[in-house]
C-alpha cells in the first residue's frame, strides 16, 4: 500500500515536472525565435499601449488617437527595421469601469513598456492607481481634468493642457476679445465637460447669465434653446463634444438666436461644421490648447490611416513619439523611461512638450480657432494670451 | 486650489420662466413628441400582436436616418449648404420613400433571422426577448462597422463618402432651414413644425382606419386578440405577424425622415434614446393602441420640455419617467389602456 501511494505521487511529480519543462522549452524557444538576427541593444517585441474607446459611443475620438500611434509608429518601424515597436489596443469604450481590468492585463503583460492612454479623464481616474502602482509610465493625448494630475501619480503624464487653463483663457477671451456682456453656459454633464464649463463659471464670475446641463446622445436641444433665448445673453459656451455642440448651435441658429458661440477642444473637430452644417456653424469659435498641425501631418495620416485626422490624433502622435524617443535612447525599463519622459524637452506637432514634477504639459497655450466660410480654420487659429 | 465653484448649483429656469416660454416649449415638444409617436407605433403594433417588446425597433429607425442621410449625400454630394423646406420637398420624398423601404426591408429581416424561428418552436417569450436585445445590438453594431464590411469587397474608397469613420456622427450635407409661418404666443410656428406634427397625426389616423377597416386589419386585430381561434378561422399568423412587422417599419422610416429633416445628423448609436423615448410614449398612451402610441408621444415630448424648463436639461428624464409611473398608478393600462385587439371596427 504504502510503496503504491509513494509511486503514485512519485509519479505525480514527474509529470508535474514534464508539464513544467514543456512550458519552459515553449517559451525559450519563442523567445528564441524572435530574438534571431537583432543588433544588441535592442530588446524584441516591445510594446505600446493604448487604453481608450475604439467602439462604443465615443469610439470615432478613441480611433484618432489610434490613427496617430500608428502614423508614429510606422514613421519609426520604417527608420529601424530591425528592431520594431509594436501597439496592443485596449478598448475600454470610455467607461471607467471597463477601464479597470483592461489595465490589471496591460501592467500584467511584460512586452508592454509604455501606455499612450488613457483617452478620458474618467478612465484616467479609475486606473491611474494600476499603472502608478506598477510603474507603467503613461501619456495621455487627451485627458483634460484637473483633477487627474492632482492624485500623486509619478508616472501619469498629459501632452494636453488642463481643463483649468483652457477654462480661464476662454473666459478671457469672452470677457476681452469678444466684448461679452452675459454668457449662457451649458455643459454635457460629463468629467471632461463639466470640469471645463466649471473653470469658465469661475473665470467669468458675474458675467454668468444662465446655466444648463444636458446630455451626452441628446439631439433635440429645444427647450436649452429656449432658455437662452429668453436670458438674454450674449454669447454661449458649451463644455462638451462636437456632436452635441454642432446641433445645439444649429438649432439655437435656426431659432433665430445671433450671439456668438463658443466650445472648447472637445468640440474643435471639422465635424463640428459637418454637424451643425455650414452656415449655422459659421462664427462660432472653438478653444483648444493645441497649435495647427502641420499640413504635412493631415497628409501624410490620410494617407496611412485612411481616414482625414480628427481630434486628439496630433496629440497621440506626438505622445508616441516621446515613447519612441525613450526607446532609441536605450531607455528599457520603466523606471528608466519614465524618467526620460520627465525630463523630456522637446517639439511635437501640437507645440512644445515638456512635463512639470505632477505630469501636466509646462507649456500649453490655448488657441481660439474661427470657423469662417463654412470650414473650421484649423490652421491659422488665434493664441489667447 | 478651492474647487467648489464645480459643486455650484446650476440655475434652472424659474416657473415664471416656464410661464414666459409657454407656447416654445409646447410646440418644440409636440414635434419631438410626434417623432417618438411615430416610432412607439411599432412598438405597439409588435406588442399587440406578439406580446413582445422588439427591442431591435429602435434600430430599424436608425436605418432609416442613414438611408435618408445617404440618398441626400447621393443626389447632392457631401457639400454642406442650406435650404429651405419648400425647395427641397422633391429630394425629401425620395429620402422618405428610400428611409421607408430601408427601414421596413431591416424590420422584416429582424422578424425572419431573429423571431419567427423562436416562435416556430414555441420558444418562451424571454427568450424572444434575448433575441431581441441580440439583434439590436448586432444591427447597431453593423452601423458602426460598415466601414470594414464595405471593405471586404473591397469598395471602401468607392463608398467613402457613406462609410468612412463608420463610429462618427454622420450627417445629412442639407440642413432645412425652418421659415416662420406665424406666431403663437411668443413663438414662430415653422413650416417643420407643422410638417412633424401633422405628418404623425395624418399617418397615425391611417394607419388607425387601416387596422379598423380593412382585411389585413381585421387579421391582425384577431392574431391579437386569440391567436389560436385566428388560426382556426383561417388567419394566416405568420402573414399577419410579417404584416404587423412591415408596418412598424414603415412608420418608422418615416419617422427617420421628420427626424433627419429637424436633426440633420445621426450615428450608429442614435436609435437608442429614441427607442427608449418611444417605447415609454407606447406604455404611456397604453401599449397596444394605436392612438394611444401617438398620444403617449406627444404627452413625453411635451412633458420633457417643460421638466427640462423647470428643472434644467438634465432631469428631463426624471421628469418624463416621475409622470410616466403616476399615470401608470392612476390607469395601469396607461392613458387610453385598451388593447390593439379590442379595437373595434
Amino acid at each position: 500500500m504504502g510503496t503504491k501511494q509513494t509511486i503514485r505521487s512519485l509519479a505525480a511529480i514527474a509529470a508535474a515536472g514534464l508539464a513544467l519543462t514543456a512550458c519552459g522549452t515553449t517559451s525559450n524557444s519563442e523567445a528564441k525565435a524572435t530574438d534571431t538576427g537583432t543588433a544588441a541593444a535592442c530588446v524584441q517585441g516591445q510594446k505600446l499601449a493604448f487604453l481608450g474607446a475604439t467602439t462604443g459611443d465615443a469610439g470615432a475620438l478613441g480611433l484618432n488617437m489610434v490613427g496617430g500611434i500608428k502614423l508614429a509608429l510606422d514613421e519609426y518601424n520604417k527608420k529601424n527595421a530591425d528592431c520594431q515597436v509594436g501597439l496592443k489596443v485596449f478598448d475600454s469604450q470610455g467607461d471607467p469601469d471597463k477601464a479597470v481590468p483592461l489595465a490589471t492585463q496591460i501592467v500584467g503583460d511584460d512586452s508592454i513598456i509604455g501606455l499612450v492612454g488613457p483617452g478620458f479623464s474618467g478612465e484616467s481616474l479609475s486606473t491611474g492607481k494600476t499603472f502608478s502602482a506598477a510603474g507603467l509610465p503613461s501619456i495621455s493625448p487627451s485627458a483634460t481634468n484637473v483633477t487627474i494630475t492632482q492624485q500623486g501619480w509619478p508616472t501619469w503624464h498629459r501632452v494636453i493642457g488642463n481643463d483649468s487653463a483652457q477654462g480661464a483663457a476662454v473666459a478671457k477671451y469672452l470677457k476681452t476679445t469678444a466684448n461679452a456682456k452675459k454668457v449662457f453656459v451649458v455643459d454635457d454633464g460629463s468629467d471632461y465637460g463639466k470640469g471645463l464649463a466649471g473653470f469658465v463659471r469661475k473665470g467669468l464670475g458675474s458675467m454668468v447669465g444662465g446655466n444648463d446641463t444636458v446630455q451626452t446622445g441628446q439631439t433635440d436641444f429645444s427647450a436649452t434653446v429656449t432658455a437662452i433665448k429668453g436670458s438674454g445673453a450674449d454669447a454661449v459656451f458649451y463644455g462638451g463634444y462636437y456632436p452635441e455642440a454642432g446641433l445645439l448651435v444649429k438649432q439655437l441658429r435656426q431659432a433665430g438666436y445671433t450671439g456668438l458661440f463658443m466650445s472648447g477642444d472637445g468640440s474643435e473637430d471639422p465635424a463640428f461644421v459637418e454637424t451643425a452644417g455650414a452656415q449655422a456653424a459659421n462664427g462660432a469659435v472653438l478653444t483648444a490648447p493645441a497649435g495647427p498641425a502641420p499640413a504635412n501631418f493631415n497628409t501624410k495620416y490620410k494617407a496611412l490611416i485612411g481616414n482625414p485626422a480628427g481630434l486628439y490624433s496630433t496629440q497621440a502622435y506626438d505622445a508616441t513619439n516621446i515613447f519612441l524617443a525613450g526607446i532609441q535612447a536605450g531607455k528599457t525599463s520603466h523606471a528608466d523611461l519614465n524618467s526620460f519622459i520627465g525630463s523630456y524637452n522637446g517639439t511635437g506637432v501640437s507645440g512644445p512638450i515638456s512635463f512639470d514634477a505632477k505630469g501636466d504639459i509646462k507649456q500649453s497655450t490655448i488657441y481660439a480657432y474661427k470657423v469662417s466660410n463654412g470650414k473650421l480654420d484649423t490652421a491659422n487659429p488665434t493664441p489667447i494670451r | 486650489m478651492d474647487f467648489s465653484f464645480l459643486f455650484q448649483s446650476i440655475s434652472p429656469l424659474t416657473i415664471s420662466d416656464l410661464f414666459h416660454q409657454f407656447a416654445p416649449l409646447t410646440i418644440t415638444g409636440l414635434a419631438l413628441g410626434a417623432i417618438y409617436g411615430l416610432i412607439a407605433l411599432g412598438y405597439t403594433m409588435v406588442y399587440g400582436v406578439l406580446q413582445l417588446i422588439n427591442f431591435a425597433h429602435s434600430e430599424v429607425f436608425m436605418f432609416g436616418t442613414f438611408a435618408v442621410a445617404w440618398v441626400v449625400v447621393f443626389f447632392h454630394g457631401t457639400s454642406s449648404t442650406s435650404q429651405g423646406l419648400f425647395s427641397t420637398l422633391g429630394l425629401l420624398a425620395i429620402c422618405l420613400v428610400a428611409a421607408m423601404l430601408t427601414s421596413a426591408a431591416i424590420a422584416l429581416l429582424v422578424e425572419r433571422v431573429a423571431y419567427r424561428p423562436l416562435i416556430r418552436k414555441g420558444a418562451p417569450k424571454l427568450i424572444i426577448l434575448i433575441a431581441a436585445i441580440g439583434a439590436s445590438f448586432s444591427l447597431s453594431e453593423i452601423m458602426g462597422l460598415r466601414d470594414q464590411i464595405v471593405g471586404w469587397f473591397g469598395l471602401k474608397d468607392n463608398l467613402s463618402n457613406y462609410v468612412s469613420q463608420a463610429r462618427n456622427v454622420y450627417s445629412s450635407p442639407i440642413t432645412i432651414d425652418p421659415h416662420g409661418l406665424f406666431s403663437i404666443g411668443n413663438y414662430r410656428v415653422t413650416d417643420v413644425d407643422l410638417l412633424t406634427i401633422g405628418a404623425a397625426i395624418v399617418m397615425m389616423a391611417f394607419l388607425d382606419q387601416f387596422v379598423r377597416r380593412t382585411r389585413l386589419g381585421r387579421g391582425i386585430r384577431s392574431v391579437a386578440q386569440d391567436p389560436e381561434s385566428a388560426a382556426l378561422m383561417g388567419v394566416n399568423a405568420t402573414r399577419v405577424v410579417q404584416v404587423t412587422f412591415l408596418i412598424g417599419g414603415l412608420m418608422a422610416g418615416a419617422a427617420a425622415t421628420l427626424y433627419m429633416i429637424r436633426i440633420g445628423t445621426t450615428r450608429q448609436n442614435a436609435g437608442f434614446i429614441f427607442g427608449v423615448k418611444a417605447f415609454t410614449a407606447a406604455v404611456m398612451g397604453g401599449i397596444g393602441n394605436l392612438r394611444g402610441a401617438l398620444l403617449g408621444g406627444l404627452v413625453l415630448g411635451v412633458a420633457e420640455n417643460w421638466g427640462a424648463a423647470l428643472f434644467g436639461t438634465n432631469w428631463k428624464d426624471v421628469v418624463a419617467f416621475v409622470l410616466l409611473v403616476l399615470i401608470l398608478l392612476v390607469r395601469p393600462t396607461g392613458i387610453l389602456g385598451e388593447s390593439l385587439g379590442k379595437a373595434r371596427a
